[in-house]
């Protein structure tokens, strides 16, 4: 039950409520007032009565609780936190963005038909696909889409004994739980000495039963897999095809094309890789990019040109169904907001700007593992592209753990790495400082992990407790789970509030 | 322009520092005859330069706002947004924060998605939330999942009314389709003027067998109507079935909860709780059940506790449901979800409390009987339905709709959906919308031009 001794540091919005309070008034009806068959009306409607102020203030106040990109440093591993510019906020609130209706004639919005097909463009360009989507609305949800676009290539060839998906241990969870959503059997492939894919493991798995590989390279250790060419070559030996996971695509612009290399499908997350915000967990966006083999196969509808511009009159862009479409992937066009983010963002970059980008963000993520490298290990210790794995834990500090080493950097203001992932490292520690950070930052980012290795071992109990500065302090995450309240009032009251 | 902040002298002291010559030199493992492709993009543009395409471009399309006035719902619908919503959305602090993974410096975000929990879960009269779906659609596929999990596979039948969305029904079909899972009742061939007719929710009754896990409906209906789900939930509880109801959340404002009908899950598409239509999206996907299918429900959740220092927080719990835990066990592989929308959506019933939202439900209501009572007395036109109804309505026109829409067009109105692109049986069937934003002038007016089109 609730611990009635906790202490409220802000009352959640049902305890602020006060009755006949309300934040907004509507026009009286300038039409005849109408009632619902009685039988159809709810009975009471519980939620809570608040003054705008009230709400603004509330929200505000919880605002104050977290930390964001905005505060500070944010190296969080295989998310790529890096600077939302501002511009891109006020693009996307352009009153004829923002007030469009998906289901317009498409002669009326050709404005947003143009901005979705050269986004499509751009990104086919800068990753060497064929035909691209920007249906997916994450990318969990663009890495759904490719496996069926691979399982179906394959049933459209009659191919139907292809039942397995490989996955090397060092993939995103997503990876799997996506193939077993497709119905498929994954098959683990495990890494070499190196952080590799064991290409020896790989060639015994592969046989006329395998769908294709899923692939993330950079890998989740932040390494360009050095046989790249030829585990790509072995896939398609043996008739499989290769997705790519894109969370990494931040080391890759301009520094090479995922499609020139092989890859089949992959997706691409406009939120890590072309700054739409993360917004606390989403909305995400995650285009999916075919090779020619798939490209028929492509969620329906994306966009075209259905009739050709000829003198002073502009080309027609409407919407166009892949020859075999897999069906599509959500309701509507896909998260156009962050169309209009990620185009503003590329239109600002230009060629070379993307490729500064990764140039930056793998030039951070060196210097940081040099830096760090002496004092904390670094299992695969070799040029890594935009992240780095180190251990968190020392022999001569008996008992620290990554995620104190995690909890003690928020004491000094900086936002920890992803911890325990990829799960192939002993207390991992995935740190991604990204193109956004400064050489100062990056060097007190440092000095912080540097001095909290020192405090391991002379001062455990400061990490063990840790944090000590924040608002709030580490969480009995047993009892959250044992007790399950999952909303402001007490289980036992759900049948009075519903 | 790039937000690169590295000066030439840093850069050349974190390459001295590395023990590499020069940024070329960091990717000596990406395969030399691929490195470094020339990218044919358009030159980089300035911030102002930015700005300026990007608002010349917007001005290509015709809004809603300024240029035409909307009658077209279909699942997005236009609805008023009241301005501290957005001004909550643009903390900083909410929108560049990632995943609350780190509790201790994230209770910003967990609150707030318990108090939307909090929130769903009173306007659906259901028992549990979790932290959001992509959209309507993706959640009505994802409770598919849940059923599929809860019968651990075992019942591959799927009953799936026709008057779901026809998007919703489309991505239910792409989760499925490797899975073995029969559809039944999706036949939107069979919908015409008699279906309208005679159609009941007990119709999907006799579809349901001891081989069914889920029944799909949608409430209010693709066509508007309202309907009590309960007999029909009742008979699918006597075949063991789940019964998922895709709901309006504005209707729920004043409409009787599928919770209290008995459903099993309860999903639906939460844009209209403010949320621009920014052509179709980011949008909210929300999913709702009962306690205990919690353990089989995708997605995030968070869940009150206290901290060391005996505050109450609150932390994601249930965690070992997830991919990031579970890999290929898990219900599903969803991962980001739509936060930044929960919290629209959370600050939206805030603000509007009990007393808005049934202001807000009465006026769709109050609005689209009255629209739909002027345009029934217009000669060639008929209601196609008698049944009871939200803010939508399908109208039966005296010609083709894609012409009226046209005609309507150019007296600046965004006419109603053309149901026959997805009901064969249905050309000359409108689906119009009506809601708060639509004035009893604007409503005269769409009257008038209908009648012209009539007598064309």
């Amino acid at each position: 039950m609730p611990d009635a001794t906790a202490i409220t540091m802000e009352p959640n919005i049902y305890e602020l409520s006060s009755p006949g309070r309300t934040g907004v008034t509507y026009p009286a009806p300038d039409v005849p007032h109408a009632d619902p068959p009685g039988n159809l009306l709810r009975k009471e409607l519980p939620l809570p009565e608040l003054a705008e102020v009230d709400v603004i203030r509330h929200y505000v106040k919880l605002s104050k609780y977290n930390y964001s990109v905005d505060d500070g440093f944010y190296p969080l591993g295989s998310c790529t936190m890096k600077y939302n510019p501002k511009i891109n906020e006020n693009t996307a609130r352009l009153p004829g963005f923002l007030y469009t209706h998906p289901l317009q004639p498409v002669e009326t919005v050709q404005g947003n038909l143009v901005l979705m097909y050269q986004l499509q463009e751009w990104l086919k360009e800068i990753t060497g696909f064929t035909a691209m989507t920007l249906q997916p609305a994450a990318g969990a949800h663009g890495e759904f889409t490719g496996v069926l676009m691979m399982r179906a290539y394959h049933n459209a060839r009659g191919d139907t004994k292809r039942t397995k998906m490989l996955i090397p241990d060092s993939a995103h969870g997503t990876n799997p739980a996506s193939s077993a959503m497709s119905n498929l059997e994954v098959v683990q492939i495990p890494s070499d000495a190196r952080g590799n894919v064991d290409l020896a493991a790989l060639k015994a798995a592969c046989d006329e039963t395998v769908v294709g590989l899923m692939l993330t390279n950079p890998n989740t250790l932040g390494l360009f897999d050095e046989h790249l060419e030829e585990i790509i070559q072995t896939i398609h030996a043996c008739g499989g095809l290769v997705y790519g996971d894109g969370a990494n695509l931040n080391a890759l612009l301009g520094i090479v094309r995922p499609g020139e290399l092989g890859f089949d499908v992959m997706h691409i997350n406009l939120h890590k890789t072309f700054s739409t915000p993360h917004g606390g967990g989403g909305p995400g966006s995650g285009p999916v990019g075919a090779s020619e083999k798939l490209a028929d196969f492509l969620p329906g509808p994306i966009v075209g040109v259905v009739e050709e511009g000829h003198d002073d009159v502009p080309a027609s862009f409407g919407f166009i169904h892949p020859a075999k479409s897999i069906g599509r992937v959500k309701a509507f066009n896909g998260h156009f907001g962050m169309f209009v983010r990620a185009y503003t963002y590329i239109a600002m970059h230009g060629a070379e700007g993307l490729r500064q980008v990764a140039e930056y963000a793998v030039l951070n993520a060196n210097y940081v593992r040099i830096c760090l490298d002496k004092t904390y290990t670094v299992p695969f210790d070799r040029i890594c592209m935009h992240e780095f794995v180190a251990e968190g834990q020392w022999e001569a500090a008996p008992g620290i753990r990554a995620l104190d080493v995690a909890k003690r950097l928020m004491d000094y203001d900086f936002h920890p790495p992803t911890n325990y992932f990829p799960l192939i490292v002993h207390e991992a520690l995935m740190i991604e400082p990204t193109e956004t950070e400064n050489k100062d930052t990056l060097d007190s980012f440092v000095k912080a992990l540097l001095k909290i290795a020192e405090e391991a071992r002379s001062q455990p109990v400061l990490l063990k407790e840790a944090p000590h500065k924040t608002p709030f302090g580490r969480m009995d995450e047993v009892k959250a789970a044992r007790e399950l309240v999952l909303c402001c009032w007490l289980p036992e009251d759900y049948a009075s509030h519903s | 322009m790039t937000y690169i902040p590295h000066s030439l002298h840093e850069r050349d002291t974190m390459l001295e520092t590395i023990g590499v010559k020069s940024l070329e030199d960091l990717f000596k493992d990406v395969p030399k005859k691929n490195r470094f492709p020339t990218l044919h993009l358009p030159a980089a543009l300035t911030e102002m330069e930015a700005a300026a395409e990007l608002g010349e471009l917007s001005l290509v399309n015709e809004n809603v706002r300024t240029d035409l006035v909307c009658f077209l719902g279909a699942g997005a619908y236009n609805h008023y947004i009241p301005a501290a919503v957005d001004h909550i959305l643009q903390r900083s602090e909410f929108y560049t924060a990632y995943t609350p993974y780190q509790p201790e410096i994230s209770q910003g975000t967990l609150q707030s998605i318990f108090e939307y929990q909090s929130l769903i879960t009173a306007l659906t009269g259901m028992e549990v939330s979790n932290a959001s779906h992509y959209d309507g659609a993706t959640a009505v596929a994802e409770a598919v999942g849940l059923a599929n999990a809860h019968f651990h596979g075992k019942r591959k039948k799927v009953v799936l009314s026709p008057a779901v969305h026809p998007q919703y029904r489309l991505t239910l079909r792409t989760y499925v389709q490797n899975m073995q899972i029969e559809l039944a009742g999706d036949n939107p061939v069979a919908v015409n003027d008699e279906w309208f007719s005679e159609s009941s929710p007990e119709r999907l009754i006799p579809l349901i067998d001891a081989e069914t896990s889920l029944v799909v409906v949608q409430y209010p209906d693709f066509f508007g109507r309202i309907y009590d789900y309960a007999q029909l939930i009742e008979s699918a509880h006597q075949m063991g079935a789940l019964v998922c109801v895709a709901a309006n959340p504005i209707a729920l404002g004043l409409l009787k909860t599928p919770g209290e009908m008995g459903a099993d899950i309860v999903v639906g598409e939460g844009q209209p709780l403010g949320i621009p239509l920014s052509y179709g999206g980011p949008y909210l996907g929300f999913f709702t059940t009962r306690k205990q299918f919690i353990h089989k429900m995708a997605g995030r959740l968070v869940g009150e506790t206290v901290d060391t220092r005996g505050q109450r927080a609150y932390v994601l719990t249930l965690t070992a449901r997830e991919q990031h835990i579970k890999r290929e066990r898990a219900t599903s592989n969803i991962c980001t979800n739509e936060g930044l929308l929960a919290l629209a959506a959370a600050v939206y019933l805030s603000l509007l409390g009990p007393i808005g939202l049934r202001q807000v439900a009465d006026l769709c209501y109050s609005k689209a009987h009255y629209t739909a009572e002027k345009i029934s007395r217009l000669p060639g036109y008929s209601l196609c339905s008698d049944a009871p109804f939200f803010h939508e309505f399908p109208v039966c026109c005296p010609s083709p709709v894609a012409e009226i829409n046209a005609h309507l067009l150019d007296h600046g109105f965004l006419g109603g959906y053309d149901l026959g692109q997805d009901y064969p049986a249905l050309k000359n069937h409108m689906l119009l919308a009506v809601t708060e934003m639509n004035t009893r002038e604007e409503i005269d007016a769409l009257v008038e031009v209908l009648a012209e089109v009539a007598h064309a």
